[in-house]
């Protein structure tokens, strides 16, 4: 294998670690401000795939049709936060209810995906702008695969920038150590809560219309993206923003590599990665507490 | 001298299941209620780890799953004269794999357990495609035969799987009532207490957890007879969660409540797929009024919120004063 496979290889990986990261890092999110397992994070993934399918019937226009698959996904987040699951908050077992919950969305955003839009596959082409392909070196990379690492890093730079520089971000860090306090103090805790669910699922949601491209968009596609993200926030540390950018880089790149070297074992590889991870270091890689047992 | 009051779940059990033969509704309700029972099975083992003990795993399709292909393989490679040996080997297998994944999962607690036991089944829900030339990949396995004394007539399997069922059922209803059950009854409330009683609340979780892996691994087995075939679905993550659902649904602080909700469940799925696909719609809808309207599941509506059954009230005051 030569050196410019590699590299291109590579690159493909970092865009998929950056897909993979945009869905475990709201998944973080809401896990850690709000204190929800949101099962269902992969529907708002599937959401903004379909709304964008839905503009660009209409409209032909990729990044119009982006726009309102972001925002979409962050709507129907935020009317699912405050109409369902906000009334099941503090109650007892309640990790067990909020799993039967987003369960619960899961089937019926699935089915009314299907009841919409149909069971049979769709596509998504990419913007004309982001058709052709970029030269690194010597190395052929498509222009769309350096597009999605991009805006993978703007997020991530814009929520560092949020969340330790801002009077905001800090009032969301305050909310996942200490709400009563932070309710105590006047602020409105229950619209945090709502906004950091919005935004999360809005990143689901642009996750789903980035990788849309790449792949075709069936509704199956919620369930699969959930469980690798799962796999990532796992192997990071779970609730630690920077444990989900390690786990998606190195999921990323196992699956890019994974696939040119064992495509057999391809998809059992990330789980194997998973397990090896969890022997050793059962916390996750950059998880500052123990989590284990007490 | 207990009070009939405590059998009375029991006897609606034998009324309902042993009615139906009576009352012999054609083949194709017996199969749906062989169903029933089979789910029953799996939804009670999954709910003395989920209800009892209070772990919420995502991953039981996997025992349920193992339990069925190798009672399924076992019976392609030697035929089925040893059905009933064969389903206690799968769910044998079922437990001796839940003892490495409980080894690995239970050391995460909560939502962490949770991810983890999907992660694992996810797994070997992939392997089973993979592996084409051992488990037939996507087309599963299929005509399983029977021993000669249950085939013909769906009756006779089904009285068979009700006699299996009933006896698993007698033994984890005994396991609940034992002071095993209340130790985990007690992990489940507050865990702290049993450490300072000196139990490890681990080996315990490990416990169940492999008991509850076997019980669904008969299920399994028990299902692979029913239709003749298995398929890679059946350790899909909907299987997982219909467990959850089942559980959650009939009531999870009670005994019986799995059966009722492995009933409404297959009850669901048959009456709204006559009229549309879009059955699983209903599922959620129905998950979704029971978490905010009923949450003590379809047996616990009787009680109003705040009031604890007698069970519930005695081991409360055990684990907490």
């Amino acid at each position: 294998m030569d050196f410019n496979t590699l590299i291109a290889q590579f690159v493909s990986g970092l865009s998929v670690a950056m897909l993979l990261f945009l869905v475990a890092s709201g998944l973080t999110l809401i896990f850690g401000v709000v204190n929800v397992l949101n099962f269902a994070h992969g529907s708002f993934y599937l959401l903004g795939t379909y709304f964008t399918y839905q503009l660009m019937q209409m409209f032909n226009n990729f990044w119009v049709g982006l726009l309102v698959g972001v925002i979409g996904a962050g709507i129907v987040g935020m009317v699912i936060e405050v109409l369902f699951l906000r009334r099941i908050y503090g109650r007892d077992q309640e990790g067990a209810f909020q799993l039967l919950m987003t369960y619960a969305f899961i089937l019926i955003i699935d089915d009314v995906v299907k009841f919409i839009w149909g069971p049979e596959y769709k596509t998504i082409p990419k913007p004309d702008a982001l058709m052709g392909s970029l030269n690194i070196g010597t190395t052929v990379v498509p222009t769309y695969n350096v597009f999605i690492i991009v805006v993978g890093l703007l997020v991530v730079l814009f929520a560092w920038y949020f969340l330790t520089k801002t009077d905001k971000g800090k009032m969301v860090r305050a909310s996942s150590l200490d709400r009563n306090m932070l309710g105590l103090l006047g602020t409105n805790v229950p619209m945090i809560m709502t906004l950091v669910f919005g935004v999360a699922t809005a990143m689901g949601g642009l996750a789903g219309i980035l990788a849309a491209p790449l792949r075709t968009v069936t509704p199956g596609a919620g369930v699969e993206v959930i469980i690798d993200s799962m796999i990532v926030v796992v192997i990071g540390g779970f609730g630690n923003f920077w444990g989900a950018l390690l786990g998606a880089l190195i999921i990323g790149e196992v699956l890019s590599f994974g696939i040119l070297w064992m495509p057999e074992l391809a998809t059992v590889l990330t789980f194997i990665v998973m397990i090896i991870v969890l022997i050793v270091k059962p916390e996750g890689l950059l998880a500052k507490k123990m989590v284990g047992r007490k | 001298m207990k009070k009939l009051k405590d059998y009375l779940p029991w006897i609606a059990y034998f009324v309902f299941f042993l009615g139906i033969l009576i009352v012999n509704p054609g083949t194709h309700y017996i199969h749906l209620v062989s169903r029933v029972i089979i789910f029953s099975l799996y939804a009670v083992a999954f709910n003395l780890l989920f209800g009892t003990t209070g772990l919420v795993s995502f991953g039981h399709a996997l025992f349920y799953g193992i339990g069925a292909y190798i009672t399924g393989m076992l019976v392609k490679a030697t035929g089925p004269e040893y059905f009933l040996l064969f389903i206690v080997l799968g769910a044998a297998g079922a437990a001796f794999v839940s003892v490495f994944i409980g080894l690995l999962t239970l050391r995460l607690t909560g939502v962490y357990f949770t991810m983890l036991t999907l992660a694992f089944a996810q797994l070997v829900w992939g392997l089973t495609f993979k592996l084409y030339h051992f488990t037939g990949g996507d087309d599963g396995i299929q005509a399983i035969a029977k021993p000669a004394m249950l085939t013909g007539g769906v009756t006779k399997y089904y009285l068979f799987s009700f006699v299996v069922v009933t006896i698993c059922m007698y033994i984890l209803w005994r396991i609940r009532k034992s002071p095993f059950g209340s130790v985990l009854n007690c992990i489940r409330q507050n865990p702290q207490r049993i450490t300072f009683l000196g139990l490890n609340v681990y080996k315990n979780q490990l416990k169940a957890f492999v008991i509850s892996a076997f019980f669904a691994g008969v299920a399994g087995g028990l299902y692979a007879g029913l239709d003749g075939s298995i398929h890679p679905d059946m350790l899909h993550w909907p299987t997982s969660g219909n467990a959850i659902l089942m559980a959650t649904i009939g009531g999870m602080g009670t005994f019986f409540g799995p059966v009722i909700g492995a009933a409404i469940l297959t009850g669901l799925e048959e009456i709204v797929g006559k009229y549309t696909e879009y059955w699983s719609f209903s599922i959620g809808v129905v998950v979704l009024i029971v978490v905010l309207l009923f949450p003590r599941g379809v047996l616990g509506i009787k009680r109003l919120a705040g009031n604890k059954n007698k069970e519930e009230k005695e081991t409360e005051v055990v684990c907490n004063s």
